[in-house]
C-alpha cells in the first residue's frame, strides 16, 4: 500500500491486468545498442575501405605524376611511359558519347514522360530501360563488336573510337532516360496547366517552360552517366581499345575512325604487365582517372546545389 | 432502339441525325472579335509538334533496338556456337579450352563466376543494408549528409582502379593470413567487388527504407517498442519489395562484374570452389578472348557469345524475379 | 485508497518547445479515469502537441523539448526513472489517418504483443481485441490478410484492436475519424462508448458535433500570436462537455463552440 500511495516508477503500478507481459525491457534494449552498434559498424567499415583505397592508391602513384607522365606516349620502359594517348582517348570517347546520349537520352525521356500515351508501347518501352539498367556492361561489348566495328565497319573503321564511343553510348542511355524522366517529374504541374492555359502547344510548353525547370536536374544526371562511361573498361576492351597506341587520334572526321585507347584502359594494361616498375604508373594513371571523375562529379553536385538552392 | 434480331445498321433516320449534328456543331470555334491583332501560327505550332513527337518516340526506340540488337546478336552468334559444338557438351565437358583445344564446360567458367559472386554479396548485402539501416534511421541528418555522398564516391570508382587494389593491396594482406593463398585468387577478388557493389545496395536500399511513411513507425513506437523493433518489425517489412530488388541488382552486378575478376581473379579456367586459386570467370574469359585476335567466324569468336548470352540469360531471369517480386510485394501507401 | 480513484491523468504546467519556439504554454489538466475526454480548438492550437505529451510520443522528435509534469496514476511520466517505451505500452494511441502495418492481420494485432513478452494464448488475444473493437466479424474468415486490405473505416478499427492487445489502461486518439466517412465515423464513436468501461480515452477533434456527442469532458485550447509571428497554443477552458457547450465561462469559448470562429 505505500508502494502504490507515492509511485515512482511504472512497475510499481502493476494492475492485475498487465500480468500477463513481461516486457523484459533490459534485454531488448541490450539488443537495441548491439545492433544499432552493428549498423554503425558496417558504415564504419565501408568508410575505412574507401580511405584505404584512395591512400593505397596516392601513395603508390603520387610519385609517378608529373608533366611528362601526362604528355608522353606509352613506352615499354616504365621510365618513359607516359598517358597523353589515352588521356585524348578518353576526351574523345567522353564527346562522342556525350554528343549521342545526351539528345537520344533526353529526347527518349521528354517523350516517355510527356507525350506518350498510357499504352503497351509505353509500358513496353519503360521496362526495357528498366531491364537495360541491369545488363551487364560487357554484354554492350559484344553488342558493339557485332554493330559497330563488324556489321558498320564502312562507317565506324572498324575498331576506332567512334564504335567505342557509340558502344558507351548505349550503355549510359538508360540512365540519362531515367535522369531525365525524374527530372521533369520534379516540374509542378501546375506550371504545364499554366502554359496550356494561355494557349500553348505541349511542345511549347515543354520547350519554354518545363525544360528550363527541369535542365539543371538533366544535366547532373547526364554528367554521373558520363562520369560512368569514362570509367568502364570492359565493353571498349571488348569492342577492340587497343593497349598500345603511341598517337592519338586526328582532329578531323577521319580521327573518328582512327584507333584509339583511354584512361581505364591503359590502367588495365600496365596493372595486367604484372611487373613491379609499371605498378607505380598504373597507380599514376588511376590518380589521374579519378582526378578526373572527381572534376565531373564535382561539377554535378554544384549544379545540384545551385538548383536545390534556387527552388528554395 | 434496335431489337436483338434486327441488323444495326446506317438507315435513312439515322444518317439524317448525323447531318444533324454535323450542322449544329461547328467544328471550330468563332473567330475572335479582334482577329486582326492575333496571327497565332498554328499551323506551325501543329507540326513542329508533331515532328518533335515523332522524333522523340524514335529516339525513345533506340533503346528498345537495342535490347533486340543484344539478344539478336547473341542469338545468332550462339545459334552458329551450337550447330559446332552439340549443346550438352556445353554443359557436360568439365574443361574450359577453347582456344586452343576442344573443351567447352561453362561450368568451368560459371563455378568462378559464382564463387566470386558468393563471396561479393556475403559482403555486400549485409553490410550495405546495415549501412542503409543506420543512414535512414541512426545517423543525424547532418552525418547523413556527409556519409551519403562518401557512399556515392566509393560507387563512382572504376572497377579497374578496385581490380589494382585487390591484386595489389588486399591480396598481399590476405596472403599473411589464408595460407596457400595464390597471388590471382577468388577470395581478394570477390571481397573486393564485395565493397564496390555494397554502395549500390546502401544506397538503393535506403531509398526504400527512407520511403517508409512516419506514420507506421509512429504506429509502431506508439505499441511499446523500441528502435530496433520499430526498425526490424515494421520498418524492413515495409521496405522489402525495394530492399529486394536493390540485392537482386546487386546479384546481376555481381555476376557481370568484369574488371576486378579478369585482374585479381586470374584466368585459369579450372572446375574448383576452392576460394584461394586462380579461377576464370565468364567475364574474364571474354576479356581474355577479345584481347587475343578471334576474327569474325572462328569458333573462338561464336565462343564469347556463347559465353555472353549465358551471362545475359543469368541477369535477364534475376531482372524477370525482381521485376514479379517488386509487383507482387509492393505496398501501396497513400 | 482503491487506484482507480483520482485522475488516470495529470498535467501540472505542461509546455512544449520546439527548438527554441513555444508551442504550447503552461497547461494544467486532470483526466478522470474511465470517461471520455475530448480536446477541442482551432487548428495549430496545440491540442494534438498536449496530446502526444501523455505517451511521450514527442520524445520522437529531436527538436521537442517537454517542461512540467505529467503523471499517470500518481507517476511521472517525465521522471528519469520511466522508460517511454513502457510508458507507451500502458498508454495506447490512434492515429489521424489509419497506419495498419503491412502485415497481416493477424499480425497486426500479435506484433505489439510479442514484442512486450505476452505470455497468454496469441490466438485468444487476437480475438478478443478484434472483438472489442467490433471488427471481429468483418475479418475472422481472413486474418492472414494484409491489414491495408480493409476499407479505410475497417483499418482504423484495426489500429484500435491493436492498441488494445497490448491491454492499456489509456488510449490517446488523434483525430481518429478526420480521413472516415460518417458510417465510419458513427462505428468508431459507438465503439469509444463501449471502450470507456474499461479503459480511459483522451480523444483530439476538430469536429465539435463529435466532441459534444462522445465525451464526458471537454478542454478547450486556442492559440494566441507570439512575438516571433508563430502561434503558442494554451488552454482556455476545461469542463464538463455539458458545460462547456451550453454554459461556457470564458468568451473565447462560447465563440467558439457557437461557430463564430475557428
Amino acid at each position: 500500500m505505500t508502494l502504490s500511495s507515492n509511485p515512482r516508477d511504472l512497475s510499481d503500478l502493476q494492475g492485475d491486468a498487465n500480468s500477463q507481459f513481461k516486457p523484459n525491457l533490459r534485454s531488448r534494449y541490450r539488443l537495441d545498442r548491439a545492433f544499432e552498434l552493428l549498423t554503425w559498424l558496417a558504415t564504419l567499415i565501408s568508410l575505412i575501405v574507401l580511405v584505404t583505397l584512395l591512400f593505397d592508391v596516392i601513395g603508390d602513384g603520387a610519385g609517378s605524376l608529373n608533366w611528362d607522365f601526362l604528355t608522353s606516349p606509352p613506352s615499354r620502359r616504365a621510365a618513359r611511359a607516359g598517358l597523353w594517348p589515352a588521356l585524348v582517348g578518353t576526351v574523345w570517347l567522353l564527346g562522342i558519347t556525350a554528343v549521342v546520349a545526351f539528345p537520344i537520352g533526353v529526347g527518349s525521356g521528354i517523350f516517355l514522360e510527356e507525350f506518350a500515351p498510357d499504352n503497351w508501347f509505353t509500358r513496353l518501352i519503360e521496362i526495357n530501360v528498366g531491364n537495360l539498367a541491369a545488363v551487364p556492361s560487357i554484354v554492350y561489348g559484344l553488342l558493339g563488336l557485332t554493330v559497330f566495328v563488324d556489321i558498320l565497319r564502312p562507317i565506324t573503321g572498324g575498331t576506332s573510337v567512334l564504335a567505342g564511343g557509340l558502344t558507351l553510348a548505349l550503355l549510359i542511355l538508360p540512365i540519362i532516360i531515367v535522369s531525365t524522366r525524374e527530372a521533369l517529374r520534379a516540374v509542378p504541374s501546375s506550371l504545364r496547366q499554366g502554359g496550356f492555359a494561355l494557349g500553348a502547344t505541349r511542345w511549347q510548353v515543354i520547350r519554354d517552360l518545363v525544360f528550363a525547370q527541369s535542365l539543371p536536374g538533366i544535366l547532373t544526371g547526364t554528367i554521373l552517366a558520363l562520369s560512368r562511361a569514362i570509367g568502364e573498361t570492359a565493353p571498349i576492351l571488348v569492342v577492340g581499345a587497343a593497349g598500345y597506341i603511341a598517337f592519338t587520334p586526328p582532329l578531323s572526321l577521319e580521327g573518328l575512325q582512327s584507333d584509339f585507347t583511354a584512361l581505364p584502359i591503359q590502367i588495365y594494361v600496365w596493372i595486367s604487365r604484372a611487373k613491379k616498375d609499371f605498378e607505380p604508373i598504373a597507380a599514376g594513371g588511376i590518380v589521374v582517372l579519378l582526378v578526373v571523375l572527381l572534376l565531373m562529379n564535382t561539377s554535378a553536385i554544384l549544379l545540384r546545389n545551385k538548383f536545390q538552392n534556387k527552388k528554395l | 432502339m434496335y431489337g436483338s434480331s434486327q441488323i444495326p445498321c446506317l438507315g435513312p433516320n439515322r444518317l439524317f441525325h448525323l447531318v444533324l449534328i454535323m450542322h449544329t456543331e461547328p467544328n471550330s470555334l468563332p473567330p475572335p472579335n479582334d482577329s486582326k491583332m492575333w496571327r497565332p501560327k498554328r499551323g506551325v505550332s501543329i507540326w513542329s509538334e508533331r515532328l518533335v513527337k515523332y522524333l522523340f518516340a524514335s529516339f525513345a526506340l533506340i533503346s528498345v533496338v537495342t535490347t533486340i540488337g543484344i539478344v539478336g546478336t547473341l542469338i545468332f552468334e550462339t545459334f552458329e556456337f551450337f550447330r559446332e559444338i552439340p549443346f550438352f557438351r556445353f554443359l557436360t565437358d568439365t574443361q574450359w579450352t577453347p582456344l586452343f583445344s576442344d573443351q567447352f564446360g561453362i561450368f568451368v567458367l560459371i563455378s568462378a563466376t559464382f564463387m566470386t559472386s558468393l563471396i561479393a554479396l556475403l559482403v555486400a548485402l549485409p553490410i550495405g543494408l546495415l549501412a542503409a539501416i543506420c543512414l535512414s534511421e541512426y545517423a543525424s541528418p547532418k552525418m547523413r549528409k556527409w556519409l551519403k555522398p562518401a557512399l556515392e564516391i566509393l560507387a563512382g570508382i572504376p572497377t579497374v582502379v578496385y581490380g589494382y587494389f585487390a591484386l595489389l593491396f588486399v591480396t598481399p594482406l590476405l596472403q599473411s593470413i589464408v595460407p596457400g593463398l595464390k597471388i590471382f585468387n577468388s577470395l581478394s577478388a570477390g571481397l573486393v567487388m564485395g565493397f564496390a557493389i555494397m554502395p549500390l545496395v546502401a544506397s538503393l536500399s535506403e531509398d526504400a527504407i527512407y520511403a517508409v511513411p512516419q506514420s507506421l513507425r509512429q504506429g509502431s513506437y506508439a505499441l511499446g517498442t523500441t528502435k530496433r523493433e520499430t526498425v526490424t518489425g515494421v520498418v524492413l517489412p515495409a521496405a522489402l519489395s525495394g530492399i529486394v530488388a536493390s540485392c537482386v541488382l546487386a546479384i546481376s552486378r555481381a555476376v557481370g562484374e568484369t574488371m576486378i575478376v579478369t585482374v585479381a581473379a586470374g584466368a585459369s579456367p579450372v572446375l574448383t570452389l576452392d576460394p584461394r586459386v586462380s579461377v576464370q570467370t565468364m567475364t574474364s574469359f571474354i576479356v581474355q578472348a577479345t584481347f587475343g585476335d578471334n576474327p569474325v567466324g572462328t569458333i573462338g569468336y561464336k565462343t564469347l557469345f556463347a559465353v555472353g548470352m549465358t551471362l545475359f540469360l543469368i541477369t535477364f531471369v534475376l531482372n524477370i524475379f525482381s521485376f514479379w517480386f517488386v509487383r507482387r510485394f509492393q505496398e501501396k501507401y497513400e | 485508497m482503491p487506484l482507480t480513484d483520482g485522475p488516470a491523468l495529470k498535467m501540472e504546467g505542461v509546455s512544449v518547445y520546439y527548438g527554441a519556439i513555444p508551442a504550447v504554454r503552461e497547461v494544467f489538466l486532470d483526466i478522470p479515469a474511465h470517461k471520455i475526454t475530448a480536446f477541442i480548438g482551432p487548428s495549430g492550437c496545440g491540442k494534438s502537441t498536449v496530446l502526444r505529451c501523455f505517451n511521450r510520443t514527442n520524445d520522437l522528435i529531436p527538436s521537442a523539448k517537454v517542461q512540467g509534469n505529467v503523471f499517470f496514476r500518481g507517476v511521472n511520466l517525465y521522471s528519469k526513472k520511466v522508460d517511454p517505451v513502457e510508458v507507451r505500452r500502458r498508454i495506447g494511441m490512434v492515429f489521424q489517418k489509419p497506419n495498419p502495418f503491412p502485415k497481416s492481420i493477424y499480425e497486426n494485432i500479435a506484433f505489439g504483443a510479442r514484442i512486450n513478452g505476452y505470455q497468454g494464448n496469441m490466438d485468444e488475444l487476437v480475438e478478443t481485441s478484434l472483438r472489442r473493437a467490433a471488427i471481429w466479424d468483418e475479418v475472422k474468415d481472413k486474418l492472414k490478410n494484409s491489414g491495408l486490405s480493409l476499407s479505410g473505416g475497417q483499418q482504423q478499427r484495426l489500429c484500435i484492436a491493436r492498441a488494445i492487445a497490448i491491454q492499456p489502461e489509456v488510449i490517446l486518439m488523434d483525430e481518429p475519424c478526420s480521413a472516415l466517412d460518417p458510417i465510419s465515423t458513427l462505428r468508431i464513436e459507438e465503439l469509444m462508448q463501449e471502450l470507456k468501461e474499461q479503459y480511459t480515452i483522451v480523444i483530439v477533434t476538430h469536429n465539435m458535433q463529435q466532441a459534444s456527442r462522445v465525451s464526458d469532458k471537454t478542454a478547450f485550447f486556442n492559440a494566441e500570436a507570439t512575438d516571433q509571428g508563430g502561434k503558442l497554443g494554451y488552454l482556455v477552458e476545461f469542463n464538463d462537455t455539458v458545460t462547456i457547450f451550453t454554459n461556457p465561462k470564458q468568451d473565447y469559448t462560447r465563440d467558439y463552440v457557437s461557430g463564430r470562429f475557428g
